[in-house]
């Protein structure tokens, strides 16, 4: 069989605030993704899996545990591992074009090429006409879509997105969604991505992994056995969400509990 | 006909009044340049009917059209060996350039050079933990300390000439620029970062390709509040420690109780001022062209 794309076993993090007591964000921790395969992170806020994906790029460290990619232990950030935040953080002084070719031009590629590849992902993400416009210039889809494009222009095996569409309206997150849909299906990237939304989950995931409250535990994984494009007027799709639902009922409710003990 | 090519064509309707037709950009730039005169007039006004009305002494606050009137008088002035208790031999327009040209110059040239060293040691103490523990507090002593205290101390290590005086629009900036460095670099959105570092940049390169473009707009704004400071600055430099340029004159001006000449010459300082902070903001809308204008320091 092939490697997991991203393994995680046993992985916990605490932080250390100073002069405070060390928090548990997140505890024992395993389970794997495998190549091209589509995680979906469902959790209440404040249980950790914001964090778990800064420490599968590299920008975090794990207090215990080991996160591989391919085989290789995350050390450092790297191209190879895409992530994509709540805001697009585009650089306003670039353009969008240069935007998409920031990461090329870190690592030397010429401009004529680097050029060439930001326009054939722009048109990918259905924004080439969107070349020479400043960020501040695009709607917050657009802006979400273009950072998709910056990432994929390094190719990433794995794409990890935090909260993604939790900035958008309604109508636009339904689009964005089959959006990421397309670009998964043509990249061949596997995909984390974090959401709080069950429907999000519902709708994109092929596995949804499912976290407790703090510290952060994997409760359960649940494989969504749906074909795609998934219809929430399917009997399925509800009985998927009246469970998410009910699993995470618990969760929030233990949240609230820690709190008033405290 | 080709005029017309682009209008749709209105049938039986009267043909409009030939107009001239502005775009909003050009309208609402006349309508400052509009408001600009009215202003400066509204204020010449005033003073020109308290003279009138005989409540000003012409003598210590000459009306405008009094100093603005012997304009080749008054140019005689103007003169390199012109010092108190000389005979004005006659300096004219070339020697008003020639002065004008000095003094701006000090401001550019301390202005420049304030800033990029500002830039350069705020973010070597922002990096270096050592440098900032050796140099921090010593700055923080130093700069509240008004620039024109250090005016003595630059007269004494430089001597006469033009390098106290473009020490001392140095030491405006320096000082504001290397703080506001440091809480600038501080202010980067973390996500900037991680984007720079995912994309595997280096730290020199993160330094130069987001953090100080990010920066940027801010310290200009930093640059741009303390630019009048400069100027008062490079005028008492220039009565003291120079011996040329606009504050040189003025300093004349008022030991041979030369009111007209004092009107005049801060009628030019006045001017140069306007001028630098207007060819300023050109500056920042090129250099800075994906800030909206009056936007300042935002991001």
């Amino acid at each position: 069989m092939s490697r997991p794309a991203v393994s995680i076993q046993s992985v916990s993090k605490r932080w250390t605030p100073e002069g405070r007591a060390p928090v548990q964000a997140l505890k024992d921790l395993s389970f794997d993704v495998e190549p091209g395969e589509f995680i979906v992170l469902l959790g209440p806020s404040g249980c950790g899996k914001s964090t778990l994906l800064y420490m599968i790029a590299g920008l975090e460290e794990v207090s215990g545990g080991t996160i591989a990619c391919d085989g290789e232990p995350v050390t450092e950030p790297s191209a190879e591992r895409g992530l994509i935040f709540q805001e697009a953080s585009l650089f306003p002084w670039l353009t969008i074009a240069d935007n998409v070719a920031f990461g090329l031009s870190v690592q030397h590629v010429q401009p004529v090429r680097r050029r060439e590849i930001a326009i054939e992902m722009l048109k990918r993400v259905g924004l080439g006409d969107m070349l020479d416009k400043k960020p501040d210039e695009l709607s917050g889809g657009m802006r979400q879509r273009a950072a998709c494009a910056r990432a994929l222009a390094m190719r990433p095996k794995v794409l990890m997105m935090d909260e993604p569409f939790a900035a958008l309206d309604v109508q636009t997150r339904a689009r964005m969604q089959d959006f990421l849909l397309q670009i998964w299906r043509d990249s061949g990237a596997s995909i984390l991505l974090v959401t709080h939304s069950i429907d999000e989950a519902i709708s994109l995931a092929d596995r949804v992994v499912v976290f407790t409250a703090r510290p952060g535990q994997v409760k359960t994984i649940v494989p969504i056995d749906l074909p795609r494009p998934r219809q929430s007027r399917d009997p399925r799709y509800h009985a998927y969400r009246d469970m998410f639902a009910e699993l995470l009922a618990d969760e929030v409710d233990r949240a609230f509990a820690e709190q008033e003990a405290v | 006909m080709s005029a017309d090519a682009g209008r749709p064509a209105r049938g039986g309707a009267p043909l409009e009044p030939p107009r001239l037709s502005l775009s909003p950009a050009w309208r609402r730039r006349l309508a400052a340049i509009g408001w600009g005169i009215v202003s400066l007039g509204l204020f010449a006004g005033v003073w020109e009917a308290l003279w009138f009305l005989g409540m000003l002494n012409p003598l210590l606050l000459p009306p405008p059209h009094m100093f603005l009137a012997d304009i080749p008088g008054t140019l005689q002035f103007f003169d390199r060996s012109n010092r108190i208790g000389s005979v004005a031999t006659g300096g004219g327009v070339g020697a008003l350039l020639f002065t004008m040209a000095s003094t701006t110059l000090r401001v550019v040239i301390g202005l420049s050079l304030g800033f990029s060293c500002g830039v350069a040691v705020g973010a070597a103490i922002h990096y270096v933990k050592l440098l900032r523990n050796l140099l921090l507090p010593t700055i923080l002593m130093l700069a509240p300390i008004s620039p024109v205290a250090w005016l003595p101390v630059a007269i004494f290590v430089f001597g006469i000439g033009d390098v106290p005086a473009i020490f001392l629009v140095f030491i405006t900036v320096f000082f504001a620029i290397v703080l506001s460095t440091g809480a600038q670099i501080e202010s980067v959105p973390k996500n900037y970062i991680h984007v720079a570092r995912i994309m595997g940049a280096t730290q020199r390169q993160t330094f130069w390709k987001v953090i100080l473009p990010s920066i940027l707009p801010s310290l200009f704004m930093t640059l741009r509040l303390n630019l009048f400071a400069a100027w008062m600055v490079v005028l008492i430099a220039e009565t003291v420690g120079v011996g040329t340029g606009l504050g040189q004159i003025t300093s004349m001006a008022r030991s041979t109780f030369n009111a007209k000449l004092v009107f005049f010459t801060m009628a030019i300082i006045g001017l140069l001022g306007f001028l630098s902070d207007f060819a300023l903001r050109q500056v920042q809308r090129k250099m800075l062209w994906w800030i909206a204008p009056n936007q300042g320091g935002a991001r």
